[in-house]
Parts: C-alpha cells; sequence; structure tokens
C-alpha cells in the first residue's frame, strides 16, 4: 500500500517537474527511447550518476547541519564511529540504498527520505578478525527505528550468525519511530528475537552512546555486553517527564539512566568510557579477548610474557591477620593487562577477561577488600553471568576464593539471595570449559561449594598455603561445637588449628595440590595447556532451567 | 696472619662485591653455608689455607685474576704443607684463566674496586648469636655481615613487618609488639625479652630506634649483653649536643660561632635567636639526622618553630629539650668516618659530601667530597680523631662538619652510630664496617692503620624513597610495591635494601625504599652508573623519587661539584618540575613513544590460533599518528623497514630501533644515535601512555590521525577547582584541625595538622574563605588525596 502510494506522488512530482523545466522535454528527445522512460526517475540523472548521488546522500546521513549538532553534543556520526572501530578500510556496506516505507504525517515526501535511513550497517574487521556492525544514526530522525532500520539490523544479524561472527552495535536512538506506529514496534521484536536466538552463538556486543529509551533498551539487555559512554548516554525505559507525571519524583536524565547509574547501581551496563573515542578504541581492545563464535576456541594472541614467569609478590599479598583485607586486583595476569567487567558493581566480586600466556581466560575473584568479598544477591549474579558467557564461548574459567560466605540479613534474605546465589552456583556447575581454582584464603560453607570447587566438576583445584577451607569461621563454629563449654578461647584455638588451613581439604583430595603463590601463574600457564583439549558433555536438555 | 688480614682488606676482591649485590637479600638464608658457616669447626683446617689464600690472592693483585679461578685456588688450598708446593701450578692456572677469559670479565675485574666483602675470610671468633633491633635495610646489612662471621641472627619486628625480608633473612625472629614503633622498635623490655628468649650475645642497633639511646646500652650492659657501637659515656657525651659541644671545644674542635643553651619557652627561644642573630636553627637536643630541626629568619618563625620542634622532639625522641644556634649560609655538609677500638686506637675512614638535602634530611651523598684537598681532609679528621679519642670513643662512628666556602669547617655533632650513608665509605675503603663493629664490640683491636686506608675510586649514594618528589622534594607515599626490580645486574651497583616486590610501604616506618650506592673509578664514571641504574630500578605501586634523584646526579652544578646544602631550593626555587626536556629529547621521547604505541598496534592482530574465518591480513608499513605531550600535538610518521622504524616528528627524522619485548617492565631503545632504558608505566587502550624516560614520566595520548580529529569533538572534562577544596597531600594522621564550619579563614592561615612518617605537616589555606565543612578531626588516619576540609 505504502509502496503504490509512494509511487504515485513520484509521478506526480514528475509530472509537475516536467511543466517547470522545459528544457527537458528538449532533453529526452535528444536521448531517444532509451531516454524517454527516464521521465518516470526522479530527476534528469543517469543510473550511474544516481548511484553516486544517493551514496554522497547516504554518506552524510542526517545532513551537514545535524552532523555539527551531533559534534558539538560531543558524539561522533554513525559513520565515524564505524571507521574508528574498524580496521582502516575493512567497512563493508549493506542495504546503503534502504528507505523507510512511511507514508503518513508527510513522512513519503523526499525531504524526509533519507538513503540508508537510520542506521548503517554492514561488516568489517577489527585487528584483521570478522565482525559485524550496526550503528544508528542520530542525524536522521533522531535515530528512531523504522521497520526499514529494524529490517536492516535484523539483516546483518543473520549474516553473522550464519558466518559465525560477533555482533556489535552502537545504540544511538530516541527510540520508536512513531510515525510508523506497530511497524516499528515490529522491528523491535524482530530484532529482539534475533538477539535471543544467537545469544550463546555469537556472541554480541551493545555500546550505548546516545539515548536509548523505552522497547529499545531491551536489545542491549539481552546483548552479552552493554557499555555506555559516560555523560551522553541513557538508557531508561520511561524519561523523566514520564517518571514525573506517574510517580512524582524528580530526576535528571543522567541520575535516572546515566552511565554512573547503570554501571554503579542498576548493573544494567558492564562498564562505561570517557567518550565516544575511548569508548570505541576500548571496544576494539575488548573485541580482542573474544573468540568470534561458540564453534571457535579461546583466542591465543601472541605474547611475550614468559609463561613460566615467578611472581614472588604473590608470596606477601594474603596478609597475616585473616580478617585483614587486600586486593585481588593484585593478583593477576600477563603484561598486567586485565579487562575488568563491571568494576563498579558489586564490587565485592571481580570479574573480568585477562590473558595466560596469550590465551584468553576469564577471571573471577573474591574481592576481600569490600564487603570481605561475601557473596550477595548483587555479586552472585554479576558472577554468574560472566560464567556463563564464558562458558558459552569456550573461554576458560579461572577463579581465585576468598569468601566468608553469603552476606546474611532481612535485606538479602527478602531480597531473594537463595535464588540469586543459586544463580552462580548453577552456572559454575552447568560450565564445561576448563575451571582452574585457586583458594587464596577463606573458603567458608556454601559459598566454598558455590565458587567452582572440585565437587562443581573443577579441573584443578589448588590452595594457597594461607587457605582455610571450613564449614564457618572459628568463633561462629566453636559457638556451635561446644555450646556451654566455658573456655572458649581454648576450643577456638582448637577449631582454628584443625580447620584454618589447607589441610582438611587436601587431605580429601578436595584440593589437589597446595601451592607457593609465587607459582601460581606458572601452574595456571601449564594446565591451561593441558586443558586446551579438554571435553565434557552435559545430558541431553531442550535446555536447563536456571533460576531466574 | 694479621699481616696477611691486613693485605687482604687492601687488595679489592672483586668477586665478593659480586656476590653482595647479586645474591642480595632475597636469597634464602641457607646462604651461609658458604664455608663460613661454622668457624669453629673447621677453623684448623682453614687457617692453613688462608695462609696459601693470601698468597693467591697476591698472585691476584697482579695479575688481577678473574674471581673463578681465585676461588677455585682457595678450595685446592686446603693444606699448608702442599700450598708451597702448588703456589708454582696456581699461579700458571691463574695466568692461563686470565688469558682466556672474556674481555667482559676481564674489565669487570679490572673496573669494579673495592664495596665490603660479604665472602668468608679469615675471621676472628666474636659472637654466636646477635640479635639486629632494627628493620628495613640495615637489618639486612647487618646480617649479611655477621653470615659472613658465620654468626647466628635474631631479628625482631612488628606485627605488620612479620613477613619483611629482615625476618626472612634472620636465623631467628620474635615479634616485639604492634606496628607503631614505640609500642615495637623502641619497646624495650620486649626487646630485652627477646634476647633473653634467643640468647644473643650481642646487639647491634642499626640506625635510628635504640641506637643512640643510652638507657638501651645501659640495660644490655646491666644483663652483660654487648652493644655494639660506643659505651655508655660516648653515647650519652655526643647524643647531647650542647655537652658534645663543649668536649669538642675541649678537644681543639672548630664550633659553631653562637652557641647556646637549653630552651625553655617560646619567649627565650626569640630572644636567644635574637642574641645570635637570625637566621638561626632551632632543633631537638636529642634528635640527629633532620628530624625537629627548623630554621627561622624572624620572630615569628622563631615562635613556630620553637612550637614545632618541641612537639616533633617530644614524638620522635620523648625528650622536648631543644637548642638554637646561628645558621651558617652556603654550607657544605661533609662529615667524617671514624673507627675506634677499645684500645686508644682511632682511624678517619676520609670524608662523606653530604650537601643534597630536602628539609635536612639527605638524599644523595658521595665520598669522597669535591671540595676537599688532601689537607684540608687530613685536618678535618685528625680533629675527629682527637674529638673520638677525647670520648674515648669506640665503634663506627660519624663527625658532622659543616664547611664553608672558603674551607672552614665547624664541628656540628657526632652520630655514634652506623650512618645510613655508610656503604660509600665501605665501597672507597674496601672495609666492612659492621664486621670492624662487631670485630670491636668483642674486645679486639682495629686491623688497619691511618696509612693503610685508601681512597679507591668514587662511589655515589642515592636514598630511593618512597615518596612524591613533585609536593617539596619529596611527601611520603605508601602503598604495595606490586613491582619491584632492583638494577643489581649492573656493574659496580651496591643495593642495599630491605623490601622486595610485594613488600608494604606503611606509615608507621621510614619511607625508604633502598639505598642505591654505585662505585667507578673516578667520579664521571661513578654518577654515570648512577644514571644507568635509575633508569634500570623498578619500581611500581608507590611514588618514588627516582625522577629527582636522575635530576640531581645529572645537573650541571652537582657535576661540577657546586653544591650546598641548599642545592634542592636553589636549583629548584618553585618545587621540582620533573624533568625539562630540550628539544632533541622531546624528539626523542615522542618517536620513542611513537614506535612504542606502533609495535602495541602491530602485536594486536597476531592471534596464534587459527579461527573458522581467515584473518584479513593488513599489515601496515607507516603510521600517522597525532601525539599529545603537554598539551602540545605533534603530528609524527612511522614507517617500518624491518626492524628499524624510521620517524619523522614535527619534521625532523629520528631512527628507532628495539626488541620491542612489550611484557618486560624496562624497554632498551636504540633512539638515534643514544641508548635509552624507558620504562613503560601504564598504557590504556585509548592511546594513553605513562612513558618513564630521563627518569621522569611523561604521559602522552596517541592516536591516528583520523582518530585524533574525531577526538576534537570530544567534550572537555571538567576539573575539579582545587582552590576551595583542601585534600591530604600524603597518608598520614590528623594532629589538629583549628577551623569548624563557618569559620573565615584567611590566605596562608593554618586549616589542621598531618603528622605522617614523624613529620608534622601545616596545611594552610591558599585563598580567603568561609569553610563550609570539615571532614577529620584530630586523630583520624588519612590516605592521600582524602577531603579535609571545603571552603566556601
Amino acid at each position: 500500500m505504502a509502496a503504490v502510494l509512494s509511487r504515485g506522488s513520484v509521478m506526480a512530482a514528475l509530472r509537475g517537474l516536467s511543466r517547470l523545466l522545459p528544457t527537458l522535454s528538449n532533453f529526452t528527445a535528444q536521448c531517444g527511447p532509451r531516454a524517454a522512460c527516464r521521465v518516470y526517475s526522479v530527476s534528469h540523472l543517469s543510473v550511474p550518476e544516481r548511484i553516486e548521488k544517493k551514496r554522497r546522500e547516504a554518506l552524510l546521513g542526517g545532513g551537514e547541519q545535524r552532523i555539527e549538532a551531533q559534534h558539538r553534543r560531543g558524539k561522533l556520526t554513525a559513520r565515524e564511529r564505524i571507521h574508528l572501530l574498524l580496521d582502516p578500510g575493512s567497512f563493508a556496506e549493506y542495504d546503503m540504498f534502504v528507505e523507510h516505507r512511511c507514508a503518513d504525517f508527510g513522512m513519503q515526501e523526499d525531504k524526509n527520505k533519507f538513503p540508508g535511513d537510520s542506521v548503517v550497517t554492514g561488516q568489517g574487521r577489527i585487528n584483521g578478525r570478522l565482525v559485524y556492525v550496526f550503528s544508528q544514526d542520530f542525524t536522521v530522525f533522531g535515530g528512531s527505528l523504522s521497520g526499514a532500520h529494524a529490517q536492516k539490523i535484523c539483516k546483518i544479524m543473520d549474516q553473522a550468525v550464519l558466518v559465525g561472527a560477533p555482533v556489535i552495535g552502537l545504540n544511538d536512538s530516541g527510540g520508536a519511530r512513531i510515525q510508523e506506529g506497530v511497524e516499528s514496534l515490529a522491528g523491535y521484536a524482530d530484532i529482539f528475537l534475533r538477539n535471543v536466538l544467537s545469544s550463546g552463538v555469537v556472541p554480541q556486543i551493545s555500546l550505548v552512546m546516545g539515548p536509548c529509551a523505552g522497547g529499545a533498551v531491551y536489545s542491549p539487555a539481552l546483548t552479552d555486553f552493554t557499555f555506555m559512554v559516560k555523560d551522553t548516554s541513557y538508557l531508561f525505559i520511561t524519561g523523566p517527564d514520564v517518571v514525573k507525571s506517574v510517580t512524582n519524583e524528580d530526576v535528571t536524565q543522567e541520575d535516572l539512566g546515566g552511565a554512573k547509574t547503570h554501571t554503579a547501581l542498576s548493573g544494567v551496563a558492564h562498564r562505561a568510557f570517557e567518550n565516544d573515542v575511548d569508548a570505541l578504541l576500548n571496544l576494539r581492545e575488548f573485541f580482542n579477548y573474544l573468540p568470534l563464535s561458540n564453534k571457535d576456541p579461546a583466542p591465543i594472541r601472541e605474547c611475550q610474557d614468559p609463561s613460566d614467569r615467578l611472581v614472588p609478590g604473590l608470596d606477601t599479598v594474603v596478609p597475616m591477620e585473616t580478617t585483614k583485607a587486600y586486593d585481588m586486583l593484585d593478583i593477576i595476569v600477563d603484561d598486567r593487562e586485565f579487562f575488568e567487567i563491571m568494576p563498579n558493581y558489586a564490587k565485592n566480586i571481580v570479574v573480568g577477561f585477562a590473558r595466560m600466556n596469550g590465551r584468553t581466560v576469564g577471571i573471577v575473584g573474591n574481592q576481600p577488600k569490600v564487603a570481605s568479598g561475601c557473596l550477595d544477591i548483587n555479586s552472585s549474579v554479576k558472577g554468574a553471568r560472566f560464567v556463563r558467557f564464558c562458558d558459552a564461548f569456550n573461554i576458560p574459567l579461572i577463579t581465585f576464593v576468598d569468601v566468608p560466605g553469603f552476606l546474611p540479613g532481612t535485606a538479602q534474605e527478602y531480597g531473594g539471595i537463595i535464588r540469586h546465589g543459586a544463580k552462580l552456583l548453577f552456572a559454575f556447575a552447568e560450565a564445561t570449559v576448563p575451571k582452574i581454582t585457586i583458594i587464596t584464603r577463606k573458603a567458608y560453607g556454601g559459598a566454598y561449594d558455590v565458587m567452582s570447587s572440585k565437587h562443581l566438576r573443577g579441573d584443578v583445584n589448588y590452595a594457597w598455603p594461607t587457605a582455610e577451607v571450613a564449614v564457618m569461621g572459628a568463633k561462629g563454629a566453636v559457638q556451635i561445637i561446644f555450646r556451654g563449654k566455658t573456655n572458649q578461647a581454648e576450643a577456638e584455638a582448637e577449631y582454628v588449628e584443625k580447620f584454618a588451613n589447607p589441610f582438611p581439604a587436601a587431605v580429601r583430595g578436595f584440593v589437589d595440590n597446595i601451592i607457593q603463590p609465587s607459582t601460581t601463574r606458572m601452574r595456571i600457564c601449564r594446565d591451561l595447556e593441558v586443558l586446551a583439549s579438554k571435553k565434557l558433555v552435559n545430558p541431553w536438555k531442550k535446555h536447563a532451567n536456571i533460576p531466574l | 696472619m694479621r699481616a696477611g688480614a691486613e693485605h687482604v682488606s687492601l687488595v679489592p676482591s672483586v668477586y665478593r662485591e659480586r656476590a653482595l649485590t647479586v645474591t642480595h637479600c632475597t636469597r634464602p638464608p641457607a646462604r651461609s653455608s658458604h664455608g663460613a658457616a661454622a668457624p669453629g669447626k673447621d677453623k684448623t683446617r682453614r687457617e692453613p689455607g688462608a695462609c696459601s689464600d693470601v698468597t693467591t690472592r697476591r698472585l691476584a693483585a697482579a695479575a688481577s685474576a678473574p674471581p673463578t679461578t681465585r676461588a677455585k685456588g682457595q678450595a685446592c688450598h686446603s693444606l699448608a704443607t702442599m700450598a708451597a708446593l702448588r703456589v708454582l701450578t696456581d699461579v700458571q692456572r691463574v695466568m692461563l684463566k686470565w688469558q682466556h677469559c672474556t674481555i667482559r670479565s676481564k674489565w669487570y675485574c679490572l673496573a669494579s674496586c673495592v664495596q665490603y666483602s660479604t665472602a668468608p675470610e679469615n675471621i676472628e671468633k666474636t659472637f654466636d648469636k646477635i640479635l639486629i633491633a632494627n628493620r628495613g635495610e640495615i637489618a639486612c646489612r647487618v646480617m649479611k655481615t655477621c653470615k659472613k662471621m658465620g654468626i647466628k641472627t635474631v631479628a625482631v619486628h612488628s606485627d605488620v613487618d612479620s613477613a619483611a625480608v629482615h625476618v626472612k633473612m634472620a636465623d631467628e625472629a620474635v615479634c616485639v609488639g604492634p606496628a607503631p614503633t614505640s609500642k615495637s622498635y623502641l619497646n624495650m623490655d620486649a626487646i630485652m625479652d627477646a634476647i633473653k628468649r634467643t640468647g644473643a650475645q650481642a646487639v647491634h642497633p642499626g640506625y635510628g630506634f635504640l641506637s643512640e639511646n643510652k638507657e638501651f646500652a645501659r640495660r644490655l650492659a646491666a644483663e652483660s649483653v654487648t652493644f655494639i657501637g660506643p659505651d655508655t659515656h660516648a653515647i650519652q657525651a655526643m647524643g647531647d649536643k650542647i655537652e658534645s659541644k663543649l668536649l669538642a671545644k675541649d678537644a681543639k674542635v672548630n664550633t659553631i660561632p653562637g652557641f647556646d643553651g637549653v630552651v625553655k619557652d617560646a619567649d627565650e627561644a626569640v630572644r636567644i635567636s635574637r642574641e645570635i642573630g637570625y637566621p638561626v636553627m632551632i632543633k631537638a637536643s636529642a634528635g640527629g639526622g633532620g628530624k625537629g630541626m627548623r630554621i627561622a629568619w624572624d620572630d615569628e618563625e622563631t615562635r613556630d618553630g620553637f612550637r614545632f620542634s618541641s612537639q616533633e622532639a617530644a614524638s620522635s625522641f620523648g625528650d622536648d629539650r631543644l637548642l638554637i644556634e646561628k645558621f651558617i649560609d652556603n654550607p657544605r655538609h661533609i662529615e667524617i668516618q671514624v673507627l675506634a677500638d677499645k684500645h686508644g686506637n682511632a682511624l678517619w675512614l676520609n670524608e662523606r659530601e653530604c650537601s643534597i638535602q630536602r628539609r635536612n634530611q639527605k638524599v644523595v651523598e658521595e665520598a669522597p667530597s669535591t671540595f676537599l684537598d688532601p689537607e684540608t681532609r687530613r685536618l678535618m679528621g685528625e680533629q675527629a680523631v682527637a674529638l673520638a679519642k677525647a670520648v674515648k670513643y669506640s665503634s663506627a662512628g660519624t663527625v658532622e662538619f659543616l664547611v664553608d666556602s672558603k674551607k672552614n669547617f665547624f664541628f656540628l655533632e657526632m652520630n655514634t652510630r652506623l650512618q645510613v650513608e655508610h656503604p660509600i665509605t665501605e665501597c672507597i675503603t674496601g672495609l666492612d664496617l659492621v664486621q670492624e663493629m662487631i670485630r670491636v664490640a668483642k674486645g679486639y683491636p682495629l686491623r688497619h692503620k691511618q696509612a693503610d686506608i685508601p681512597i679507591n675510586g668514587w662511589a655515589v649514594e642515592c636514598r630511593v624513597y618512597a615518596e612524591d618528589p613533585y609536593k617539596s622534594f619529596g611527601l611520603p607515599s605508601i602503598g604495595r610495591l606490586s613491582q619491584y626490580e632492583e638494577p643489581h645486574k649492573l656493574l659496580g651497583v651496591r643495593i642495599d635494601s630491605g623490601i622486595q616486590e610485594g613488600s608494604d610501604i606503611s606509615i608507621y616506618y621510614d619511607p625508604m625504599i633502598s639505598k642505591l650506592v654505585t662505585h667507578g673509578s673516578n667520579r664521571t664514571e661513578a654518577l654515570k652508573r648512577m644514571e644507568d641504574a635509575l633508569d634500570n630500578y623498578v619500581i611500581r605501586g608507590v611514588t618514588h623519587n627516582i625522577p629527582l634523584l636522575r635530576e640531581v646526579i645529572t645537573h650541571p652544578l652537582f657535576i661540577k661539584g657546586n653544591i650546598t646544602t641548599k642545592f634542592l631550593t636553589d636549583v629548584y626555587p618553585d618545587g621540582f618540575k620533573g624533568h625539562i626536556l630540550s628539544s632533541k629529547e622531546k624528539n626523542e621521547l615522542l618517536a620513542t613513544a611513537a614506535c612504542l604505541y606502533v609495535a602495541l598496534q602491530r602485536r594486536s592482530p597476531r592471534f596464534l590460533n587459527n579461527t573458522r574465518v581467515p584473518m584479513a591480513k593488513n599489515e601496515l608499513k607507516s603510521w600517522e599518528l597525532s601525539v599529545v605531550l603537554d598539551g602540545k600535538s605533534h603530528s609524527i610518521t612511522v614507517t617500518r623497514q624491518g626492524k628499524q622504524y624510521s620517524v619523522e616528528v614535527d619534521a625532523t627524522n629520528v631512527n628507532v630501533s628495539s626488541e620491542w619485548n612489550l611484557s618486560s617492565s624496562l624497554m632498551s631503545v636504540n633512539v638515534g644515535d643514544t641508548q635509552r632504558t624507558i620504562q613503560c608505566i601504564g598504557r590504556d587502550a585509548a592511546g594513553s601512555l605513562s612513558i618513564q624516560f630521563l627518569g621522569t614520566v611523561y604521559k602522552l595520548q596517541i592516536l591516528t590521525t583520523h582518530a585524533a580529529e574525531l577526538n576534537t569533538y570530544m567534550p572537555e572534562k571538567l576539573e575539579e577547582d582545587t582552590s576551595s577544596i583542601l585534600r591530604s597531600p600524603m597518608p598520614g594522621t590528623v594532629i589538629a584541625v583549628s577551623v569548624k564550619p563557618g569559620d573565615m579563614v584567611s590566605e596562608g592561615q593554618e586549616i589542621c595538622v598531618i603528622e605522617a612518617m614523624k613529620m608534622q605537616n601545616s596545611m594552610t589555606a591558599v585563598k580567603t574563605a568561609k569553610v563550609t565543612s570539615v571532614h577529620c578531626k584530630a586523630g583520624d588516619t588519612v590516605g592521600e588525596g582524602d577531603l579535609l576540609v571545603q571552603l566556601e
């Protein structure tokens, strides 16, 4: 219907045009019969010229003025972003000539048609490796999502799954194209469906570089990683105006859905970057850690850090007093390069990517510096999601354990710590990638089991000499075992003597070895080498039922 | 035998120095098995061996034999009867070895001179077990000599130090209390208890802590434990600044004019100061070093100085008596090392130039001094010895002098302990001062005569501190040494340290990381070695003063030897700002950074495991970069030809080549025709790069020209307005807060006082304003950068 309408209007416009331009008839006459059909075309230009013109228009997106406005906001245009993200000259664009199909509200007019519509899609290379990219163009209708826009995105997502290559979305969109109504909503759903179907097949990354509101937020939420740009990007279901009218809360865009909110409070975003350039360059770096698909092994990048390097500093990293905090980040990896995921959210667990002897590994570590490194709702969910990503994409897991247990209290119990804690347990248990665990200090209670223990099919489980594996800390345990006994201190000492060391776990084979901390790196590198050929398959199922 | 021993000390034994620098303190205590472990057991066996050993050494001296040969020679000659027969073969072997050893090792043998030895030599029986009542590098230093002498060592430590290097190094260790020094290292009861428990026969106090505490020496004497140091009388006489000056006068030692007595209150301080005439120096009677010392130029400063100094004196020494004296302008601080025994013999072991100081604490020292002629040296030495003899001094001690521009020298004070900077004296004289101290304490007479004391080459010491040199030449910084590599593989380098990778620099103790000593045949060589050593020193996790040290030792005035104690404030009147790059150096830095960036970029696509989707090969040959340094943008083109990079920096061409080991903390880079060692301190994906170049860390932002163009659209992030907030410049404890919210403060008014590492620092307002909020109270522990007070 829309197509018919628009053709009609084009012809009407042409008729008007030929009246206005008397020279045109001369022109057609001169050109003979071949040119006669050109009467029906938009202009008097030849096809190659028209292609060229459309291309030029497409490259300009919403036009010079809007590009300037975008720059004034401290943002780059969709194409500038793609060119910065991909290797120079590697971008191959899809659907540059696609236009929206809306005919209502004057949308059918020529000035409202932009070749390529409000998104740039295609494939290219990051450090030589294939990636599919879409970049929403805020200069065209505020990057709003039309049917055509969605169709373009879906096309590259389908391609990505077929080929087996990651999808990166650069989001900068005002939301649904209201003029298109339900077609726009349908477009969203099409994208969501593809997000879900490709989940666990190819890595999907969203970089939110502008507003992303309403239904649109669910696409980033469904992808594996959501990154944001500080001060210029927002994610929310409803904006501050609607919030005001519904709940009477006064809140700014930044407070409601800014980078800070989502990286520190809600945990929606995995990391935030300073500006567009910083974000895109970091994304290149991040991409290097990921395999292209679930069929590929974790990438091994060239590495000059010797795999048998001893790290003497690790021998002293765990303080003498069992209650004192230390920074789990002090323990870790090749070239001391560590790409931390969610560094500002649930800081009592540290997760991120690193390399051991060049091979990408996922690191999970309790952070004793924050809340003693205990597991609570947020840290369990954060850890679980990361572990599942690594498992889905063949990235070995290295777990550093110093956990005093799950966080007690009504807030946690009412919040469902049982259900959420189970997610982390579930994730570690079902993971079939190589799993190496190092108990640096405390591994108490159920949290010991959860943290990639031997019982959950840990491949190699080490304990440092400072490790203590027990049901609980000495004080609590003594109060139960020796209830009513007067000499608590003595009982405590006995308990400490018995349990506050790695032996109880080691004699039962729950840890494979007690190791000198400085040799940890060397051993992990060696074990990963061995475990590279590990094969483990879970029982057939349609899918597991993780306690969501 | 005695003559032989003397001879040994004169002839530098090269490999020993090697043993010291290479094994250093990271090696476990098992080292003592080297041969000196049980002097009692194999004494009979060793003595004849030692005789032939001397012979070997003579030969070695003549031919400068390579170390390995000599070591073998020593092992062969275990029997005296065999020795004579074997000497001939030995000579042949030595000569043969010398002919066939590499040029490098020959050069090494010849070039490196005397540093003190820790290798076994003929050692008299002294003590079985010594307790070292100290921590850190000096405890390790003393233990090294103890091990050489076959003496068992006992370390004392506070609870936070339980994994410290000196504890690991000792044969036994005793915890003497919690972290604060007053409860641990100054806790005499606990230390006496440790002595009793371990059965130590003697105590070496190191420097600081109890080293000049007469009460401690007295208590040891009462328990018949030997104090390795002078006797109580000398400590008392020299520890008291007034008494020491009177004694010095009596011993015909030059003393400072305008000298006066104990000060009771601020008014008296002002009166005395006026009598002497400004400027005056106010300091604690009991203290040494720079602690509790202030210089006042007028009445008001005298009052301030009195207040601070007395507080500091009280907190550091438990004795708030003060002393005011004439302050000598443009002075040099030169000190004479003396060594005396209990039999009335005393030697002077030449001078140490310690003029480079900040806040009256030494930073760079050297021996000998460029300033002294042999005559002045002799006069100073003789006066120092006269003073030592006057107080019946025994053990090692230091007589400090101020020397004015006309080479007049004035007695300042005598330190009755081993000095921090003793290694440079050991380097140029070849003596092991700790060993001599232990011998003297046991009652042996000195082994040397004045004429035997040489000046071999030149030695320089830099005190490497965990402190921020950009804040008043060094405010303490704390943290964990996340990475730490000493440059001990370099030639002629000695490092005395008591820490290792992973150690914590805490607020409780002196923030010294190590003493970096280089030794060369002359000053130029020693300084060049120091430059290399500083460039090759990897310290991460704490802020350190290497930028300042490197600037000092390469400064033209310092190289000329034209220095005074005011060197730092004269040369850097607005505070130290780091190395100022010449345009050539700037180009070198930019070129190096650009190449490093390219090396990183080239590594990124190098994946070793094949993926299903083939990699796109797109190897660039040339890179167009934009590098921002100090806010200025430079356009740089890097072209690669094999391992060589040809770099065009702002229209000048520089060639750069390197191995580009991106995992190593040190990178050796050839820039143009010079070799530079740089350290990549930090880098991120967005092109930020921090490079330590010529000692100073430079921050650069490197982007491709395309990215740099786009970067111009990025909004500038607003920086915090620093004039209205007061942040703690260092970690420490808040001593006093003198404002409350709502108060008006004027510019320069004191807002609060923070104490760190025994230094009290007054924090003042930078503008006149109203106080909006106060975020600290007296007694709080604050970290660096913590918000203290907010102004309107």
